[in-house]
């Protein structure tokens, strides 16, 4: 197993950032198997948290047209059309011609919008005959929607990393920018493993969700929780949310529902566990999470000591160059 | 056209976790094209991402950050190497040293300001410290080392000042001053040239994360190159012994981490190897080796000598941005972050399997 | 209803959550379908084939609840010998006039009783559109209707159902719909597994339902299949539908239609309701049974609201006030009109017909040739600025400078700035609080209404005209509050409910109305909801407090009865069907009904009750009546009347088409409302010449991120990045097919107009397979409008449309039609029009329509069909100067 990131269970981030007896840690459970793609979520939370508009681009990444979390994205939510393997198709799609996948496409095109490398994706042809027909091996489509958010998570390099000390941590054991100290050194950006935190262009500085820092203060939900019609998004104390998260992924199980698991629950993982974790009923990297988070500060005991030992080489080389030197 | 069975996708059994196409970022021939589909760029690596986007959030970082990476170094080269001239009697070395110290540390005062999205509260930086913070530490060691190159550098003004009265006075305390200074900005220097190489692998940037073993070699040889380069511009050649050597040792440990860096991380060497990083290190390699060869070779000549210098700091720059750039296009592309956590998955399952601990 | 109404659908998740199948018939897979146990793709504009099939199932079956089926429904009733079904008369039924397109009733009747039918105002009417106005009012049913219990008799209605759906099969679904058998199967098994004494099915709707040349049949496959299973008038079962805004059940209880007034009585008109009396007789012929029997207590009431002292039974009750209608006003005649320079001034509130209209072409036409426009919306909608930024600007068609209408554009109050009620799907009002006062000249409509009136009533003050009598004796005098004068919320819906005109108390039933001037009731239907002068729509007492009926939070009309004809839920003797389902029943030792709800019944009516043969009214009713609205208190599976076409839904395929109708050689409704003019071209169909030039289907519909014509959405950077552009869907085979590119532009091509959009390529669209040929499916939201002053933009899918409306109740045929798609952008400027000039051309569109096609009909039809010949030009501003050539 990889090393842990000396983490005791029992003891909730808030106590060790030196709460005295802190309230229960509070958190999201994010059930994507309930999620209906309404982007109540999104909108809640940019009307109470006064989040600017993010662009109005068509991305052609089915009916995600915000992208992925950002300064001014504080929920996102995930769509993804898939075709299902062959055998999984559930009776609705038995005997249903469906076709080729227009992921394919999608996925070439947001590959464009993003700048990034090919995807090594065919482009669409000329018409050809058989392709008038519904195709014989089509299989059966599903459509995976999920609400993204900030992990909250228990080992947070953006709070490690964060050299103003803006980021810190909530007795609630959450994460939160205060802007009014952020200088936008950029730093927490490429610290976060999942790439929640982002820079507000216009304005300089960092932000992302403070899980409604302002509302659950005063016993409120957080804004996207209470807007969610089927309960996808679930707010609580978080020992509370894994219980209740354990049973639902032991119902869809025995529901026939094998591919349902939960991720960022664990507290022996990268990050110490998660304080918004999620149901997926896919891989974690297909909802552009990443499959085995690390918080990088895990390492830094070790990058100081080499860095220890090269600052003296250099010293040393330093001397050597000195000693006895004619010229 | 191909049947289309031919190009079905892979999928994995069972669960359909395999089939995470996802957005359909999963690199995969998949037919239906005319011809079967483009040609592919970069050798098919399966793995499913969203839609091709991103996991991570590249750093905001304007070109300050890598120009930055270049001056700290060759501040603290040329501190190392003013001190030294100025214990062992070479006064050309450490006033070249200590005014081109002196210069890198204005520059990278500015960088650093001027990279901040709000500049106007760069003093935030001193509400506290901490170390977990890279970037706190720096703060505090440039907060340390700053005063202590400026010092050194202003000393060398002594000559300037009038032989009588107050400043007088000043004039011939001056120079013990500058030599304390020199000291202490050549003790913090090591660190300044180092704490850089943390800096940007406590990140999640798959490229700099994982050389982080290897990075801090990179920089303080760097530093040091960079710092002999100038020195080697600047001083006699008479005087210039020292840098050389500086020059040489720099420029091996420089080139053996980089190499190190470029073939040794797995799919993060990739992010060194390819596209524009690639060509700067390349360009860094080229400029660095030629730059200490040239040194030792025209260790007659301060025209071959500087001409070596030019190209060790303008090899040093390549290097830094090399690396900077290489960062930024390994957090660009979800492949560098997914696939080797993908592996690292694997490991542990295996591992778990056969109930051996995991690597 | 996860796309439309993600609210509601959280009871469709806990439902799911408790073990619910949740089944998905749709076109297209979207977001319901994506949480759904089963989603069966449908072809567009086939669902009475669907339905029917799963009619013939339960009926081949015997799945029906046959107790609840030989009590409550006309099953058992004998129809006329005259009566001859459409498979015999392939695709009509008995009684049709090829001429009129309108059917004689009088064949539908039960047998013996063929003079209720003839001459039928439905028929008279038919081409005033009239119809609408029986569409509850049942029918007068002589004392003995001959019945056959056993169900066996080849001419009652069980059999004469049979029969008609007996070509309905699954191979015939799988045909027509495109729905494998096994699926099909699937659907009618969870259907009916779940319908009976134990079980109930609700059936929810969406309004896109309704929205076919044969909708109002739709309606009725679905109150059929409910009839069947019992499931009408119980617990968790019922028919609802959603509707697409806030309080659209409410705009027809107190109605915005023209051929009605409040409580769907009907509009008075011109020609044949020339006395009160005349008019009261042809709502409730004078023996009518049911408590349309009582009509005229609701009638004169109303008049007594209006007009209070001033309504005298010597006026009769100012009954000659009330204006008229002389023929078809509804939205679509009216904007035809307005083309022909027959309308002059229009108000649009909170409406955006330039937009969200089909036609949309003839909507800004019909608005451009106005002399006054008044618009109160929340922001500056295209509806109020085509006449400087329209597509027809563009075209040429409407030139700023010239236009003569005139825009009066007032700032509306939001929903959240204005106190009163909204009535939802399950007739439920719940009294909505102001949360904000409006801003700057933001006014509720109350606030403008009142006034306007006010005003008017002000300026005819001294006015003896006898034509003003009526605006000048209306009351008006609502208490006001507030700096800006608002009119108590209160006050009207005090008013709406009624109240004893000698002590001003308000009623607390629509049975304590009266027909003699003693009562005044605004809306009778809403009479209680102010009981007690208490105002019950604000009751707000949790589900936690009360039992699961909740009866104490807001106020259901009629009387506040949750479920209504709930007498059903219980068995003929007056016992509930199930202990799981009991609801309400009879109570023999207190000798009255009672139950979780308030009984739909007279509530000391025995269950064994048997009318004396001289009873009119309820007291007609037996005790074993449920339907208390119809004339014979019996659901009805075959409608005598009430329906102008048809007394059972067949299906049609829709009026524009790529296929034959596989069932019967009549193509569509015969009856649908076609306007054939040179500026409502259709696209032709089968069996007429040149259809293949509209090959594929589109549909039409919503997105979760938008709100119908967008003035509520596309105005807001919240909503608006979300869903920030025009869009159409199409399969990777319709992509290949026509060279489509993922995210490049399309254009879709209609008689009408052509319009274009991004395209996403995408596997929730499927080609169907339909009687061996494949049919590409097309889908765009109708969000999206040009001009306006809207954050995102983009061509309305509604310009594509064009006007052919069902019979009944003229809703346009918005949701399936034939089009073209071609890749790229479509042509700008005057092009436009002539390259859609050039579509028509090539597929003749007017001129040769068949709406009448059976071989038995052929030379009629014939002869109709030259009729039209002209107006091959769909193009050109002669349209908006008005051409009515070929107009019916």
């Amino acid at each position: 197993m990889v090393e842990r990131t000396g983490i005791a269970a029992d003891e909730g981030p808030a106590a060790r950032a030196g709460y005295e007896d802190p309230p229960p840690r509070m958190g999201f459970f994010t059930d994507t198997s309930v999620c209906i793609g309404c982007k109540a979520c999104e909108v809640a939370c940019k009307e109470w948290n006064l989040v600017p508009e993010d662009g109005l681009d068509l991305t052609g990444m089915s009916y995600d047209n915000t992208g992925m979390l950002s300064a001014s994205t504080w929920r996102h939510v995930a769509f993804i059309e898939q075709a299902i393997p062959p055998g999984q198709a559930s009776l609705p799609f038995t005997d249903t011609p469906t076709g080729p996948s227009g992921t394919t496409d999608s996925a070439l095109a947001a590959a464009r919008a993003s700048g990034t490398t090919s995807l090594g994706m065919p482009t669409i042809g000329p018409p050809a005959d058989d392709l008038l027909a519904p195709s014989a091996d089509r299989e059966g489509v599903r459509w995976l929607m999920a609400s993204d958010v900030c992990k909250h998570c228990t080992s947070a390099a953006c709070l490690d990393v964060c050299p103003t000390g803006s980021l810190f941590r909530t007795e609630f054991g959450t994460v939160v920018v205060q802007e009014d100290i952020c200088n936008g050194c950029g730093y927490c950006i490429p610290a976060c493993p999942y790439g929640v935190i982002d820079q507000r262009k216009d304005d300089g500085r960092a932000w992302k969700c403070t899980l409604c820092y302002d509302r659950i203060g005063d016993g409120q939900q957080p804004a996207c929780a209470t807007a969610c019609p089927t309960e996808s998004i679930q707010y609580g104390p978080l020992d509370e949310l894994r219980e209740r998260a354990a049973a639902r992924t032991q119902q869809l199980h025995d529901a026939g529902v094998p591919e349902a698991r939960l991720y960022g629950e664990d507290p022996d993982d990268g990050v110490g566990g998660a304080g918004a974790f999620f149901l997926l009923l896919d891989e974690p990297e297909v909802y552009g999470l990443p499959p085995d988070p690390v918080v990088t500060t895990r390492d830094l005991p070790a990058m100081w000591k080499r860095a220890g030992l090269a600052a003296a080489g250099m010293a040393a080389a330093a001397v050597v160059a000195f000693v006895g030197a004619s010229s | 056209m191909e049947p289309r069975a031919s190009q079905a996708p892979v999928w994995s059994a069972g669960s359909g976790s395999g089939s995470g196409s996802g957005g359909g970022g999963r690199r995969r021939r998949r037919g239906g094209g005319a011809g079967g589909g483009e040609e592919l760029q970069v050798p098919p690596a399966e793995f499913a991402s969203y839609y091709g986007r991103p996991v991570l959030k590249a750093p905001v970082w304007k070109d300050d950050i890598p120009a930055y990476l270049f001056t700290g170094g060759l501040a603290a080269g040329s501190s190392l190497l003013a001190a030294g001239g100025d214990a062992t009697g070479r006064p050309a070395l450490r006033r070249a040293g200590r005014l081109t110290s002196f210069g890198a540390l204005l520059a990278s005062t500015y960088f650093l300001v001027h990279d901040l999205g709000r500049p106007e509260r760069f003093h935030h930086m001193l509400r506290i410290a901490k170390p977990t913070s890279p970037m706190s530490v720096g703060t505090w060691i440039l907060a340390v080392y700053g005063p202590a190159a400026g010092l050194a550098a202003v000393s060398e003004a002594a000559g300037l000042l009038p032989s009588r009265g107050l400043l007088g006075l000043v004039r011939r305390v001056l120079p013990g001053l500058g030599s304390l200074g020199g000291v202490a900005a050549a003790l913090t220097a090591p660190a300044l040239a180092s704490y850089t190489a943390v800096l940007v692998a406590d990140t999640a940037v798959p490229a700099w994360h994982e050389a982080h073993p290897q990075l801090p070699v990179v920089f303080t040889g760097s530093a040091l190159a960079a710092g002999a380069g100038a020195a080697l511009i600047a001083v006699p050649p008479a005087q210039a012994g020292p840098a050389r050597r500086a020059a040489v040792t720099g420029a091996v440990a420089e080139l053996a981490a980089t190499h190190v860096v470029e073939h040794r991380l797995g799919l993060a060497s990739e992010a060194y190897t390819t596209g524009e990083p690639a060509r700067l290190l390349s360009a860094a390699r080229a400029l660095t080796a030629g730059g200490a060869l040239g040194a030792v070779v025209g260790r007659r000549s301060h025209l071959l000598s500087a001409v070596s210098g030019a190209a060790l700091l303008a090899g040093s720059l390549a290097t830094r941005f090399g690396i900077y750039r290489a960062g930024v296009a390994s957090a660009k592309d979800p492949k560098y972050t997914v696939v080797p956590q993908r592996e690292r998955l694997a490991a542990r399952e295996a591992a778990a399997a056969n109930g051996t601990p995991a690597p | 209803m996860a796309e439309a109404h993600p609210v509601g659908f959280q009871w469709v998740m806990e439902a799911k959550a408790r073990g619910a199948k949740v089944i998905h018939v749709d076109p297209r897979f979207t977001r319901t379908s994506a949480v759904a146990d089963e989603y069966v793709a449908i072809r567009a504009g086939t669902d009475i084939a669907f339905l029917g099939g799963v009619i013939k199932y339960v009926l081949d079956n015997e799945l029906d609840f046959r107790e609840y089926v030989v009590a409550y429904t006309n099953a058992s009733h004998l129809i006329s010998e005259d009566f001859v079904d459409s498979e015999d008369l392939d695709g009509l039924f008995s009684g049709f006039d090829a001429e009129g397109r309108t059917y004689d009733e009088s064949s539908w009747q039960y047998a013996h009783q063929e003079e209720q039918g003839s001459g039928s105002e439905d028929t008279k009417q038919r081409a005033q559109a009239a119809g609408g106005e029986h569409e509850s009012h049942g029918t007068t049913v002589a004392r003995r209707v001959e019945k056959d219990p056993t169900l066996q008799h080849p001419r009652c209605v069980y059999q004469v159902l049979k029969r008609h759906y007996a070509r309905y099969t699954p191979e015939m679904v799988e045909r027509v719909c495109g729905i494998p058998p096994a699926q099909f199967e699937e659907v009618c098994r969870a259907w009916t597994q779940n319908s009976g004494r134990e079980r109930t099915t609700a059936l929810v709707y969406s309004v896109g339902w309704t929205q076919h040349s044969t909708g109002v049949q739709y309606i009725r496959a679905g109150a059929i299949l409910q009839l069947l299973l019992g499931n009408m008038g119980r617990p968790g079962g019922g028919i609802l539908a959603l509707r697409g805004h806030a309080s659209i059940q409410g705009s027809t209880d107190v109605p915005t239609l023209f051929n009605l007034l409040p409580g769907y009585l009907p509009m008075p008109h011109a020609h044949t309701h020339g006395s009160l009396q005349e008019w009261i007789d042809s709502i409730r012929p004078p023996n009518q049974k049911g408590f349309w029997g009582d009509a005229g207590a609701y009638a004169v009431s109303l008049l007594k609201s209006y007009w209070g002292d001033a309504a005298t039974a010597e006026n009769d009750y100012g009954y000659d006030w009330v204006p008229r209608i002389d023929g078809d006003h509804g939205t679509y005649a009216q904007v035809l009109d307005m083309i022909d320079g027959k309308i002059k001034g229009y108000f649009l509130l909170g409406q955006n017909p330039a937009v969200g209209s089909a036609h949309g072409r003839a909507q800004r036409l019909g608005m451009a040739n106005l002399d006054w426009l008044v618009v109160r919306d929340l922001f500056e909608i295209e509806s109020a600025t085509f006449w400087r930024d329209s597509p027809e600007v563009e075209t040429g068609e409407i030139v700023p400078e010239e236009c003569r209408t005139e825009v009066f554009l007032l700032p509306a109050a939001s929903h959240v700035e204005k106190e009163g009620t909204f009535t939802q799907t399950q007739r439920m009002l719940q009294w909505r609080e102001q949360a904000v006062e409006p801003k700057d000249d933001c006014r509720s409509e109350l606030w403008f209404f009142y006034h306007l009136g006010r005003m008017l009533r002000e300026r005819l003050a001294s006015s003896d005209d006898p034509r003003d009598a009526g605006l000048r004796s209306l009351t008006w005098d609502y208490p006001v509050h507030g700096e800006h004068d608002e009119p108590s919320a209160e006050a009207v819906l005090k008013e709406i409910n009624g109240v004893d005109v000698a002590t001003g108390e308000p009623l607390s039933s629509y049975t304590e109305l009266a027909a003699d001037g003693s009562t005044a009731s605004g809306c009778w239907i809403y009479c209680g909801v102010y009981a007690d002068g208490v105002n019950q729509a604000a009751r707000r007492k949790p589900g936690s407090e009360q039992d699961w009926v909740a009866a104490e939070w807001g106020w259901v009309w009629p009387s506040n009865r949750r479920i209504l004809y709930n007498r059903a839920s219980a068995d003929p003797d007056g016992k509930p069907w199930s202990e799981r389902k009991a609801y309400v029943w009879w109570d023999a030792e207190q000798g009255r009904w009672t139950g979780h709800d308030i009984p739909d019944f007279q509530a000391t009516k025995p269950p064994d009750y048997d009318p004396p043969e001289d009873a009119v009214g309820p007291d007609a009713l037996s005790g074993r009546d449920p339907f208390i609205m119809q004339g014979d208190g019996k659901g009805w599976l075959f409608a005598p009347r009430g329906l102008v076409d048809g007394p059972m839904p067949t299906h049609y395929e829709a009026a524009e088409s790529p296929f034959r109708n596989l069932l019967y050689g009549q193509q569509s409704n015969p009856t649908r409302l076609v306007y054939e003019r040179g500026d409502n071209p259709m696209n032709p169909s089968p069996p007429e010449r040149h259809h293949e030039v509209f090959p594929f289907v589109f549909t039409t519909s919503r997105l979760t991120e938008h709100h119908t014509a967008g003035g509520m959405s596309r105005y807001l950077p919240y909503l608006s990045e979300l869903q920030p552009e025009m869009f159409m869907e199409v399969s990777p085979e319709m992509a290949r097919l026509r060279g489509l590119e993922h995210l490049g532009w399309a254009h879709v091509i209609t008689a009408r107009s052509a319009i274009e959009a991004r395209v996403l390529v995408t596997d929730r669209l499927t080609p169907l397979r339909v009687d061996g040929r494949v049919v590409h499916q097309v889908w765009f939201p109708y969000h999206w409008g040009v001009g306006g002053t809207g954050l995102t933009r983009g061509d309305s899918a509604n310009d594509v449309i064009g006007i052919s409306l069902d019979a009944n109740v003229q809703i346009q045929d918005s949701k399936v039609g034939t089009c073209d798609v071609q890749p790229g952008r479509r042509p700008r400027g005057p092009a436009l029009r002539e390259f859609v000039a050039e579509y028509v051309e090539r597929s003749q569109a007017p001129g040769e329509h068949q709406r009448v096609v059976t071989a038995r009909l052929a030379e009629s039809d014939g002869r109709h069909a030259g009729s039209n010949g002209s107006g091959s030009n769909g193009s050109g501003g002669d349209d908006a100067r008005g051409n009515d050539e070929g107009s019916d």
